[in-house]
């Protein structure tokens, strides 16, 4: 759209508060069709992310590189707040994006480590096995299996691996109320 | 039925990982939306924003130095260069309750989890465009109002207090002094 005259802003004052109301500048470009045009923008963009799809496994190596380099400069150099930051936002992006890519059991043990990483008091008293098990978990994941990735295997592995992390967790936050409230409320990722 | 003219709105993309932007631009341009701007960072993504003035706004959370949060609350100064009323879409992997609460007290207009769907994304747009919320200015807080619903039986502790009132118009010191000479 080009760069119009603002419309006219409406404001009602309240005694803790005012209500600002605008006509709805992007009003314009809705349109109403007949209920038979057949015209399905969410089929034509779905059809799209399939093409792409092609590419998902090369995206998904990439972001499993980067997650195992996170973690080979922790084991080099021990946890700093840098070197921790780079292995949760690889782990986070996993995470967000793994199952788009068709790999939802990998996103699910990315965010068993992303949990892990938010949620332990001190990163550096985390047994070094339960951070490298998710790694692992992640990298077998991406190399060994299929894009569709409906293996009992991945989802058994991203389960169990959430088990032992969520234990873990409860133990360690028993005197942090906050975080133990955090740890056990449910996602709001919508389940498939 | 209503569709959306994707042809006729600006969009502008902010997120560090170049494969979600790829998405969201495929996404994006399927719909049929012809300018779509990409930002790496939120400090990239402010200066695209006053610049381009895109009509909808779609950002990450979590990015380093300047993140899609301080982003939404740059956006939302009323003082601000750029529009602050721009529809602002956080499409984030993080996916607690609290992370919604934290989002929309920043000003962000709808709130997407990841993983991310066509369907998912096309109605969070038809929302901001058919079902635009008006704007609350409280002391703390300027955005969207935070309330989908409207319940006038609602006693609870965060109702809002005081009845419509009427704004005194004073004269200025300037205008006072200029009546008087």
């Amino acid at each position: 759209m080009a760069k119009e005259k603002p419309a006219e802003i409406k404001v009602k004052a309240f005694g803790t508060h005012y209500v600002i109301t605008q006509p709805n500048p992007l009003r314009k470009v809705l349109r109403r069709v007949d209920e038979r045009d057949l015209d399905d923008p969410v089929a034509r963009a779905e059809e799209a992310l399939a093409g792409l799809s092609g590419e998902f496994k090369d995206w998904m190596q990439v972001e499993s590189a980067r997650l195992t380099a996170a973690h080979a400069a922790i084991l080099k150099s021990g946890f700093n707040d840098k070197a921790a930051e780079e292995l949760f936002r690889a782990a986070h992006d996993i995470k967000g994006d793994a199952a788009t890519f068709g790999y939802p059991s990998a996103a699910v043990a990315a965010e068993s480590l992303c949990r892990i990483i938010e949620h332990a008091p001190e990163l550096e008293k985390v047994p070094p096995e339960l951070i490298k098990h998710h790694i692992n978990a992640i990298q077998a994941i991406v190399h060994n299996h299929t894009r569709l990735d409906s293996t009992k295997v991945a989802t058994e592995l991203g389960r169990r691996l959430r088990g032992v992390a969520d234990e873990y967790l409860m133990h360690v936050n028993r005197d942090r109320p906050e975080h133990l409230e955090a740890i056990m409320a449910p996602s709001i990722v919508p389940a498939e | 039925m209503f569709r959306i003219d994707f042809n006729k709105l600006r969009f502008l993309i902010c997120d560090d990982n170049p494969h979600m932007r790829r998405i969201l631009r495929t996404l994006l341009h399927s719909f049929g939306a012809r300018e779509a701007y990409e930002a790496e960072d939120g400090a990239t993504a402010l200066e695209m924003y006053t610049h381009y003035v895109p009509d909808i706004v779609i950002t990450d959370w979590s990015m380093p130095i300047f993140d899609g949060l301080e982003l939404a609350q740059m956006i939302r100064q009323p003082e601000s260069k750029g529009n602050p009323y721009a529809p602002i879409i956080m499409l984030t992997g993080h996916s607690e309750k609290r992370r919604v609460t934290v989002a929309r007290d920043a000003g962000v207009t709808e709130f997407l989890a990841k993983p991310i769907s066509a369907k998912g994304l096309y109605q969070r747009i038809l929302n901001v465009v058919a079902s635009p919320r008006p704007f609350i200015k409280t002391k703390t807080y300027f955005g969207p109002d935070r309330r989908r619903n409207t319940n006038n039986t609602y006693i609870g502790p965060e109702r809002r207090i005081g009845g419509e009132v009427e704004v005194l118009q004073q004269p200025s010191l300037l205008d006072k002094a200029r009546s008087s000479i």
